[in-house]
C-alpha cells in the first residue's frame, strides 16, 4: 500500500518534470544534435546557446524589457489595489458589491478584445513600444486580481484594530503604513507574486504594444527561424531562463500561498 | 463629564439607538446593562465618536463634540474581543497612545512600567500579544487604555471572553484602577450581578432605549418598569397576573395579603413579579404562602439549584441554595414570601416594590 503511494507520487512528478528536463536537455545540445536524433542527454554538451543569449543584446534586452514592465506593473497594481481593497473591506457604499463584481469581470474578457483599442490609444499617447505601455495594459487584469486577494486578507483583520488606532490618535496614513500593512504583509506578498506571474506569462498584449525597443522575451522567442535556419538550442535555453524568475519569486512566497488558499482568495 | 441629549442612531430602516438622554458626572462609574443587541455597543460607539448619531447631541464638559474626529478626542476604549496591535510588542502596544501624544521618553517608560506592574504584565513586555493568553491580551488592551489618561474610558464587555476566575479578579480591580485616573468610566455588560458588583450608576438598555438610569442599587431595588426589572434580573423575574381587591391579592387558587404600603392601590389587575431567589422549596416562616407546582427541569450549578416549574399555566424558576434533587414531573410545594412581590400596573410601570431591607 505504501509502495503504491510512493509509486503514484513518483510517476506524477516524473510526468511533471519530464518536459522541463527535456527543455534543459535541449538547451545544452546543438541544434544539429536536436534535429539529428533522439538522445536522453546531450552527447556534445555545450553552453553556446546561453552564451549567445547573455551576449546578444537582441536576446538579453528581451529579459530586461520583460522584467522592467513586470516590476512596474506589480508596483502599480499593488499600490492602487491597497486603498481600493481597503475601501471594499471597510466601507459600505452604494453599489459596492456590484463594483467589486465588475472589477472581477474584467478578468473574464480575453486580452485579445483589448489589443486593438489599446494599440490605438497608446500610440496616440506616445506610449507605444515602451515598458510603461505594457505595465499599464497588464493592470487590466492584475488590479482586479490584487483587489480581490487583498480584500480577503484585509477582511481578516478586525475592524476594531483600525478603530483602536484612531482612538489612540493615529492618523489614517500613519495607521495604514505603520499598523495595517504589516498585518497583511503576507497578503501583499501573495498579491505581488500573482501580479508578477500573470504579467510575466502574458504575451498577446506585451507583443502587440511593443515593436523594437521594448520587445519582451516571450515575443522574441516566437522568432523561431533566423538566417541560419531553426535555432532550437537557443530557443530551449531562452525557455529555460524564462522559468527562472518565476521560480525565484515563488521560493519567497511559498509559505504565504497556503495562507492565501486558506482564505479562499487565491 | 459626558452628556447625551436625545441621541438616536438609525441604520437603514432600523433604529439602533432610540432617543437616549443620560448624564455621566466627572469621575463616575457607569454601567450599561442590557441583553445582547440592546444597543450597548452602538451607544458606546456614539460616545466614542466612531459613529455619528442621526439625531441628538453629545456634550463633553458642556461642549458638543459631534464634529470632533475620534483621534482628537481624549478617550480610550477596550473591546470584548482582545484588540491589540499584533505586530508590536506588549511594551510598544501600551506605549502606542503616548508615543502619538508626544510624551517624553523617560515619562513614557515610567508610565508603561507602572501600568504593566498594575496589570501584571511586566514579565511579558517583550512578547507580542499573540504569544500571550487571552487574559494577558485583554490586560494589555486595558493597560493601553489606562496609560492614555483619557477623560472618557469605554469598556465594552471587557471581561466577556475571559474565563471565570480571571473575570472575578479583574472585575474587582478594573474600577479601582480607573477610579484613580478621575475618568468617566462606562462599562457595558449583559450580566446583572456584574452591574451590582461594580456599583456606581446603571443605565438599563432595552431595544435601543435607556429604560432607566440611576444609582445601581436604586435601579435594582426599584425598577421603574417591568422591562427594566427583567433586564436587571438573571434568571428572569417570575411574573403572574394578580387580581387585587382590598388587602387581598389572588391568582389561581392562591390568595395572599398585600404588603401594608400597597393596600391603598386601586383594586384591579396587576402584574406581580417575584425574584427566583424569593421562592423556596421549604417554608422559612409562617407568613410564607404555599403554591403547588410541577417540576419541569432542574439545573445544578454547584452551590445553587435552578428548578424550572409550571404553576397555573406560568413557567417559573426557583433559585435555591445547595443541591436539591427533584425529578421532572414531580408535584412540589413552593413557598412565597408575600412581602417580596413587585407590583406593576397595566402599563407595566412599577406601583409597588418591596422594602429594600427585606432581603436584597
Amino acid at each position: 500500500m505504501k509502495m503504491t503511494k510512493i509509486l503514484v507520487v513518483f510517476v506524477y512528478i516524473l510526468f511533471l518534470i519530464l518536459p522541463i528536463y527535456w527543455l534543459l536537455n535541449m538547451s545544452f545540445k546543438t541544434t544539429n544534435e536536436i534535429l539529428g536524433g533522439f538522445s536522453w542527454y546531450p552527447q556534445n554538451f555545450t553552453l553556446d546557446s546561453y552564451k549567445t543569449i547573455f551576449t546578444d543584446p537582441s536576446w538579453y534586452n528581451g529579459y530586461i524589457n520583460s522584467i522592467t514592465y513586470v516590476l512596474m506593473n506589480t508596483v502599480i497594481s499593488v499600490s492602487f489595489a491597497l486603498p481600493a481593497a481597503y475601501a471594499f473591506s471597510r466601507y459600505r457604499f452604494m453599489g459596492d458589491k456590484h463594483l467589486f463584481f465588475w472589477l472581477l469581470s474584467n478578468r473574464m474578457a480575453p486580452p485579445a478584445v483589448f489589443v486593438l483599442p489599446f494599440v490605438e490609444l497608446y500610440s496616440a499617447m506616445n506610449l507605444f513600444d515602451t515598458p510603461l505601455a505594457v505595465a499599464l495594459a497588464h493592470c487590466l487584469f492584475n488590479v482586479p486580481l490584487a483587489v480581490w486577494i487583498l480584500e480577503g486578507f484585509m477582511s481578516g483583520v478586525p475592524r476594531e484594530v483600525d478603530e483602536t488606532a484612531y482612538i489612540d490618535g493615529y492618523s489614517f496614513p500613519h495607521f495604514f503604513v505603520k499598523i495595517f500593512m504589516p498585518l497583511i504583509a503576507a497578503g501583499i506578498g501573495v498579491t505581488a507574486f500573482f501580479c508578477f506571474m500573470f504579467s510575466w506569462v502574458e504575451m498577446l498584449l506585451a507583443k502587440n504594444l511593443t515593436s523594437v525597443s521594448a520587445k519582451p522575451i516571450v515575443a522574441i522567442m516566437t522568432k523561431t527561424a533566423s538566417t541560419s535556419g531553426y535555432e532550437l538550442g537557443l530557443l530551449a535555453a531562452a525557455g529555460a531562463l524564462t522559468i527562472v524568475p518565476g521560480a525565484v519569486v515563488i521560493w519567497f512566497v511559498r509559505k504565504y500561498i497556503a495562507k492565501g488558499f486558506a482564505l479562499g482568495r487565491v | 463629564m459626558l452628556e447625551l441629549v436625545g441621541v438616536s442612531k438609525r441604520v437603514g430602516k432600523e433604529l439602533h439607538i432610540n432617543d437616549v438622554s443620560v448624564h455621566f458626572g466627572p469621575g463616575s462609574l457607569n454601567v450599561l446593562l442590557g441583553p445582547t443587541l440592546a444597543g450597548k455597543t452602538s451607544l458606546m460607539r456614539l460616545m466614542a465618536g466612531l459613529d455619528r448619531p442621526t439625531a441628538g447631541d453629545i456634550l463633553v464638559d458642556g461642549k458638543s463634540v459631534l464634529g470632533v474626529p475620534v483621534r482628537q478626542r481624549n478617550i480610550a476604549m477596550v473591546y470584548q474581543q482582545f484588540i491589540n496591535y499584533p505586530g508590536f510588542t506588549v511594551y510598544d502596544n501600551i506605549a502606542s497612545p503616548m508615543r502619538l501624544s508626544g510624551v517624553d521618553k523617560k515619562n513614557l517608560d515610567l508610565r508603561v512600567r507602572e501600568a504593566a506592574e498594575l496589570l501584571r504584565l511586566t514579565e511579558f513586555l517583550d512578547r507580542t500579544p499573540l504569544q500571550l493568553s487571552g487574559g494577558q491580551q485583554q490586560r494589555t488592551a486595558i493597560a493601553r487604555a489606562l496609560v492614555k489618561r483619557a477623560e472618557l474610558v469605554l469598556l465594552d464587555e471587557p471581561l466577556g471572553n475571559l474565563d471565570y476566575k480571571l473575570r472575578e479578579e479583574l472585575r474587582v480591580e478594573l474600577p479601582k484602577i480607573f477610579a484613580q485616573t478621575g475618568a468617566v468610566l462606562v462599562y457595558a455588560t449583559t450580566e446583572p450581578h456584574e452591574a451590582l458588583l461594580l456599583g456606581g450608576h446603571t443605565a438599563t438598555l432595552s431595544e435601543g432605549r435607556v429604560t432607566q438610569f440611576g444609582s445601581t442599587i436604586e435601579v435594582y431595588n426599584r425598577p421603574a418598569s417591568l422591562i427594566t426589572a427583567q433586564t436587571f434580573a438573571d434568571p428572569p423575574f417570575n411574573t403572574v397576573l394578580l387580581t387585587k381587591s382590598g388587602s387581598n391579592l389572588r391568582f389561581g387558587d392562591v390568595s395572599l395579603n398585600v404588603a401594608d404600603k400597597a393596600t391603598s392601590l386601586n383594586d384591579g389587575q396587576y402584574t406581580g413579579a417575584i425574584r427566583p431567589h424569593h421562592l423556596s422549596l421549604s417554608a422559612s416562616d409562617k407568613h410564607n404562602i404555599p403554591i403547588q407546582a410541577e417540576v419541569g427541569t432542574s439545573e445544578i450549578t454547584g452551590s445553587e439549584t435552578y428548578v424550572h416549574v409550571k404553576t397555573g399555566g406560568q413557567r417559573w424558576v426557583v433559585l435555591t441554595h445547595g443541591v436539591h434533587r427533584v425529578t421532572p414531573g414531580e408535584q412540589i410545594t413552593l413557598y412565597l414570601d408575600p412581602l417580596s412581590i413587585f407590583l406593576f400596573d397595566s402599563n407595566e410601570s412599577l406601583v409597588h416594590a418591596p422594602e429594600s431591607n427585606a432581603k436584597g
